[in-house]
């Protein structure tokens, strides 16, 4: 109690020397160490406990195995494990080939939309809001229905339209061939009108002196998009390719729903033989071998992002 | 959070990495300002350019359009055949976001008051053999929709809170009461938005079975609620904007002798409603999408939001109930959606500019 008291008394006389305030408790309380330190808890926490403490114990798993009550280091097996699963290649190969689709799909189609719908002068709000309309559709609810809509019978919903022009009846989710572009189909459904509109707040930022100058060197239409309107999107094209090359990467809704990775593992993708490994096994769960593939996975991914910003900064500078 | 969550946490990698590349001063910074300007600049209710400009249509139009133009000029558009090119154009993207945008869901609604044989035969007929709405009284009761519609109800609430709490008093501890731990602080955060949530989903299912305090959480709504809240996307925001509000107003309350809580209640926080706000729909609509984190931690049916059990629903309900269970969990995120248009696409697009 004597402690205090002195720090308090002294307290005015040695405002200019910081270093000997910080060391007393006391001080530390009366200069807001204490109630920042009560602010800053609900963040310490919920990320200690649920974030960093989890990234951590991530790490260590992946050298392990565990079932909950005894825990062994196995150094290098369950990587080797990963490795020698023959599902693996198929699980990366279909993953890229979602992501490639999910880029074909889902890339031009909402920036063409967006260059298009910024010059709508009647409706605008109503244009945006058709457009992301399917994003607030539960994602569970919109795999369900669209399921019903791949219904292989001739009198699927799908199957119905395009027999009106003449086509199908197609297979849709049945056939090994067919199934990955129709979950991305309905993949790029739920989520291309978020992009869209990520799109049209980009466009209200650029200049309209830059138009305008364009018109006065008496540029087209063509040429304003050219030269003005991509060259300043191209900051977030670049950041929405990646994001959406790192989202499909995770992907798990659409295949789990869909077809539980079939047929004949057309559509297994890493994160749903991840699950496999930890949940989805019967004969007990290998928590260790799961954590192995999604570090694996996360250094992929990381390092494809550094190159890729790496290379795309050289490009955008030059 | 930690599923299929592309959305919030990969819009968070990119705040991670535009942060990383302004600092830099890479090109890929050319966004900050962008996003400087969407976060504090901003009046909270219609910015002179923002993307959902119904009320301030005619003000816009009778205001020199210099301020506000789009790709196309005034005289672009007075050109007979831009004019009319572009109102075709229109004319047929509207007709096709309309089949997007509407088509399935008038067609869910419509399979939600059909008779389950019609809807297997004939999906594409206009109720060939009279509605049935029995359906939806079906769905409610039966087979307990309404029980677990209100499981979703709870578990978006608490998630909404957690996160809301955290990103708050976490952004006022890095943006403004700063102590020594701040910088430290803060780049923990930053740092697990370079950790993609694949990484996230076994340990912090085993940290859930067994946490370092107390017991098991599996099967309560707190194994949802709390790591909801570890969302650095949300701090992350939060403390952008606690930067941007004037300093002046904080000295001058300290000077009138407010301390660190009443500052942070009756000052920091009426400023930050747009923030807090564009936080929430973002918490909100996260927690209702939200499928395989729920699935993992919530085994016991009784407990499971609509999402995890519409599927478990497939095989022992017939169509017509299940459309109907299906249409219910549609209806209320999209009139929540029609209601608050405004800030849904100003949330998404502030997601495009902490991307940009």
């Amino acid at each position: 109690m004597t402690t205090p008291d002195v720090t308090r008394g002294r307290a005015p006389a040695p405002e200019p020397t910081p270093v000997r305030r910080r060391r007393s408790p006391a001080a530390w309380v009366r200069r807001g160490g204490l109630s920042a330190l009560v602010f800053a808890l609900p963040l310490l926490l919920v990320f200690g406990v649920f974030s960093w403490l989890p990234i951590g114990r991530a790490v260590l798993m992946s050298f392990q195995e565990t079932n909950l009550i005894t825990t062994t280091w196995v150094g290098l097996d369950n990587f080797r494990a990963v490795f020698a699963d023959p599902l693996l290649p198929q699980a990366l190969r279909n993953t890229a080939w979602f992501a490639v689709l999910a880029l074909l799909f889902g890339y031009p189609v909402p920036l063409v939309a967006a260059v298009l719908m910024s010059d709508v002068r009647r409706l605008k709000g109503l244009f945006s809001a058709l457009a992301y309309l399917p994003v607030v559709v539960p994602p569970v609810v919109a795999v369900l229905l669209w399921k019903f809509f791949y219904d292989p019978r001739p009198e699927g919903v799908f199957n119905s339209i395009l027999g009106w022009l003449g086509a199908g009846p197609f297979p849709w989710l049945q056939d090994q061939t067919w199934a990955m572009p129709s979950l991305v189909l309905e993949a790029t459904w739920a989520a291309a009108g978020g992009t869209v509109i990520i799109y049209l707040a980009a466009l209200t930022s650029v200049p309209a002196e830059l138009y305008d100058a364009a018109e006065v060197d008496g540029a087209s239409i063509w040429r304003k998009i050219w030269h003005v309107t991509l060259p300043h999107l191209r900051g977030v094209l670049l950041i929405t390719l990646i994001l959406q090359v790192i989202g499909t990467a995770q992907v798990f809704l659409e295949p789990y729903l869909f077809t539980g990775g079939g047929p004949a593992n057309a559509t297994l993708t890493i994160l749903l033989l991840i699950y496999r490994y930890a949940f989805g096994q019967s004969l007990g769960a290998d928590y260790g071998q799961a954590t192995a593939l999604s570090l694996l996975l996360a250094v992929l991914l990381a390092v494809a992002s550094l190159a890729y910003f790496r290379l795309t900064r050289r490009w955008s500078t030059s | 959070m930690t599923t299929t969550a592309a959305g919030s946490h990969a819009a968070a990698h990119a705040a991670a990495h535009g942060a990383a590349t302004g600092a830099a001063g890479g090109n890929l910074g050319r966004g900050e300002g962008v996003q400087s300007r969407a976060l504090a600049g901003r009046p909270a209710h219609e910015g002179p350019g923002s993307s959902s400009g119904r009320g301030s249509r005619r003000r816009r139009r009778a205001r020199d359009a210099e301020a506000d133009r789009g790709i196309l000029s005034e005289a672009d558009w007075r050109r007979p055949l831009v004019r009319r090119g572009m109102s075709t154009v229109h004319l047929v993207m509207l007709v096709l976001l309309v089949i997007w945008g509407i088509g399935p869901i008038v067609l869910l609604a419509k399979f939600a008051v059909t008779p389950t044989q019609d809807i297997l035969r004939t999906p594409l007929a206009v109720f060939p053999n009279g509605i049935a709405w029995g359906n939806l009284a079906e769905a409610w009761n039966d087979v307990r929709v309404s029980h677990y519609f209100l499981n979703t109800v709870w578990v978006a609430a608490g998630s909404w809170v957690s996160q809301v709490v955290v990103a708050a008093t976490g952004g006022y501890v890095l943006s403004v009461l700063r102590p020594r731990y701040a910088k430290a602080l803060q780049w923990a955060v930053l740092a697990t938005l370079f950790v993609p949530a694949v990484v996230l989903l076994v340990p912090l299912y085993l940290t859930i079975l067994d946490p370092p305090v107390g017991s098991s959480m599996l099967n309560t709504f707190w194994a949802v609620w709390l790591p909801a809240g570890a969302s650095a996307f949300n701090v992350v925001l939060v403390q952008r904007f606690f930067d941007s509000l004037p300093r002046e107003v904080f000295e001058a309350a300290r000077v009138d002798g407010a301390g660190p809580f009443r500052l942070f209640w009756s000052i920091v926080l009426p400023m930050s409603k747009p923030i807090l706000g564009v936080v929430s729909v973002f918490a909100v609509i996260a927690s209702w999408k939200d499928f395989l984190w729920p699935l993992l931690v919530l085994p016991n049916p009784d407990l499971q939001p609509l999402s995890v059990r519409l599927p478990s629903l497939q095989g022992s309900t017939d169509m017509g109930v299940l459309m109907a269970a299906l249409a219910i969990s549609t209806i209320i995120p999209v009139l929540v959606f029609l209601v608050f248009q405004r800030l849904f696409l100003r949330g998404a697009g502030l997601g495009g500019a902490v991307k940009g």
